[in-house]
């Protein structure tokens, strides 16, 4: 019965309605099938928003970063990748996923992030890169180049963190077996998390490089079709 | 403690509630008083969430999911600089204007690592119960003390700025909070056993294979319904891990844990769910799709599943 509310997420997700609405009624809905009073729902409602405020934290980082946009910070990291001949996107990826996850499995996870570092840095360099080599991003591939630059920086970290055993997730796990009486150790643990966390730099790397084929195939076939003069004055500035 | 989380939670809230009186002065947004309502709303549980008794908060929280779900918050003018004015002080600082923006990891990463633990007069400098976040927020603070100074341009500026920010982010921003919400919610209604006796239900109890597989793939599922591999975690080993693979076919729970925690990853890779990672960045980078981080990350996370399978029966095999 309790799984109605699982269902009403999906289902709300699936339909596209507004995300806090859907929750809102999901978490009413699950609350009062398990026959939980509405002043109960909504205690818990209210005391769950309160201990996750945490969550809110990148608001912290918007005055800086908004100040260095509108001073042009988006487009240094654009030129300065513009002057790395070798860069492109996918490279430029690549090199922040192994920075984030080694970094991550050192312990140090709060190197990276969406708000300080993927839109101020790595999303205007990764844009940049196409920029440089062929001249104008179209927006279709910009989007995509952002939405890479999110992920990297997601998977980078996941996979990385729980090979430090002082991370959340392993002192949890720790915490978890010794309530079952089960032996554990968080060495082992680490150590264990070391051919998953290989396994996703590997995979992800081969993505990333398809990503710059799927880029040039599109990009050297879209310019043949526009002025090529132009185009090609462009590509001889900036080589 | 020196500075508290609450100090935190009152810095980030004036941010917000400075940005929400702009809003609603702002004439060239349609919805200027419901979408300043928002924002002020936010930034009242922000700030009063420890004084106010939940409630009260549940009430407001409430209040906030309405604005949004009706469509009453949107965006407004934000007075952005114009492409030459960008240009000129582009120039003007150069690389320069990297520097606040690489304080901020580095000075959190030193907080986190040097200051975190000290004693000033007895009481730690950070708040112990959060490092993390107290080193992110003092090293924003000196971040943008330096960015005021290099850029000479006022405190007001960049709240206007930020302001432009959060508003491009709307009403995703509150989302991870209440994804939490129901997490607490789905915790004690039960949910979790539920699932996981609907697994149990499903597997044949005598193959290896078939319980790493029911193992991983559950961690990956019941991650995408909560948005959170440690909400998973507990109630997924307990269920599967533990009697099948464990105790029953005597595997090592070390190598059980750390792998199936990363197959409970790679469902929060490919879940609206754990917003904070997949719709928050969407909407920061301004992408049109708010699950366009979540379509670019699941090719990677089904991969992976996979290889975490392999490798949990290699493993125990």
């Amino acid at each position: 019965m309790v799984l109605i509310g699982v269902a009403v997420v999906i289902v709300g997700f699936l339909i596209r309605l507004n995300p806090l609405l859907v929750v809102t009624v999901a978490g009413l809905v699950t609350g009062l099938i398990a026959h939980q009073s509405l002043y109960s729902i909504i205690t818990q409602f209210g005391e769950a928003f309160e201990t996750n405020r945490y969550m809110a934290i990148f608001i912290a980082t918007l005055p800086v970063i908004g100040l260095l946009e509108r001073h042009g910070l988006r487009e240094q990291a654009e030129r300065l990748i513009g002057r790395i001949r070798a860069a492109t996107t996918g490279r430029i990826l690549m090199l922040y996923l192994l920075l984030r996850e080694v970094t991550a499995a050192l312990g140090i996870t709060s190197i990276g992030g969406a708000a300080q570092t993927v839109r101020p840095l790595i999303a205007p360099m990764a844009e940049g890169a196409v920029e440089a080599k062929y001249g104008s991003i179209p927006e279709d591939t910009q989007q995509e180049v952002r939405a890479h630059a999110a992920a990297v920086d997601n998977i980078g970290v996941f996979f990385g963190e729980d090979i430090f055993i002082a991370v959340g997730a392993v002192l949890l796990m720790k915490g978890f077996f010794d309530q079952n009486h089960i032996k554990s150790t968080p060495i082992d643990m680490g150590l264990w998390a070391i051919p998953t966390a290989a396994a996703a730099l590997v995979i992800h790397c081969i993505r990333l490089y398809l990503l710059d084929r799927r880029i040039k195939r599109r990009m050297t076939g879209e310019s043949t079709s526009t002025t090529s003069t132009e185009e090609g004055a462009n590509l001889g500035d900036l080589n | 403690m020196v500075i508290s989380t609450e100090a935190v939670y009152i810095f980030i809230g004036i941010i917000t509630l400075c940005g929400s009186i702009y809003t609603f002065f702002d004439k060239k947004n349609p919805r200027r008083i419901s979408s300043a309502l928002f924002y002020f709303l936010y930034a009242v549980t922000l700030m009063c969430a420890k004084v106010i008794p939940p409630f009260y908060i549940g009430l407001i929280v409430l209040a906030i999911v309405v604005l949004a779900g009706l469509n009453r918050v949107q965006k407004g003018h934000y007075g952005e600089a114009p492409r030459e004015e960008r240009e000129k002080n582009r120039k003007r600082l150069g690389g320069w204007l990297f520097l606040p923006a690489l304080l901020i990891p580095l000075l959190t990463v030193a907080g986190v690592e040097g200051v975190g633990s000290h004693k000033l007069a007895g009481r730690f400098i950070f708040d112990q119960s959060n490092v993390t976040m107290v080193s992110l927020a003092v090293g924003t603070a000196i971040a943008l003390i330096v960015a005021w100074l290099m850029t000479k341009s006022s405190p007001l500026t960049s709240v206007k700025e930020s302001r432009r920010l959060l508003e491009s982010i709307g009403w995703a921003a509150v989302l991870p909070q209440m994804l939490a919400m129901l997490g607490t919610i789905f915790n004690s209604a039960g949910v979790g056993t539920a699932v996981s006796s609907a697994v149990d239900h499903i597997i044949p109890a005598n193959s290896l294979f078939w319980a790493v597989f029911a193992y991983c793939v559950g961690m990956a599922l019941f991650t995408m319904i909560m948005g959170n591999a440690f909400a998973a975690f507990p109630v997924m080993t307990a269920g599967i891990a533990i009697p099948l693979i464990i105790q029953h076919f005597g595997v090592n729970a070390d190598r059980v844990a750390a792998i199936g925690m990363f197959a409970g990853y790679c469902g929060t890779l490919m879940t609206p769910m754990a917003a904070n990672f997949n719709i928050v960045p969407a909407a920061l980078l301004d992408l049109k799709s708010k699950y366009h981080v979540i379509r670019a990350q699941v090719p990677t996370a089904i991969l992976l599943l996979a290889v975490n399978i392999v490798i949990m029966y290699l493993v125990a095999r």
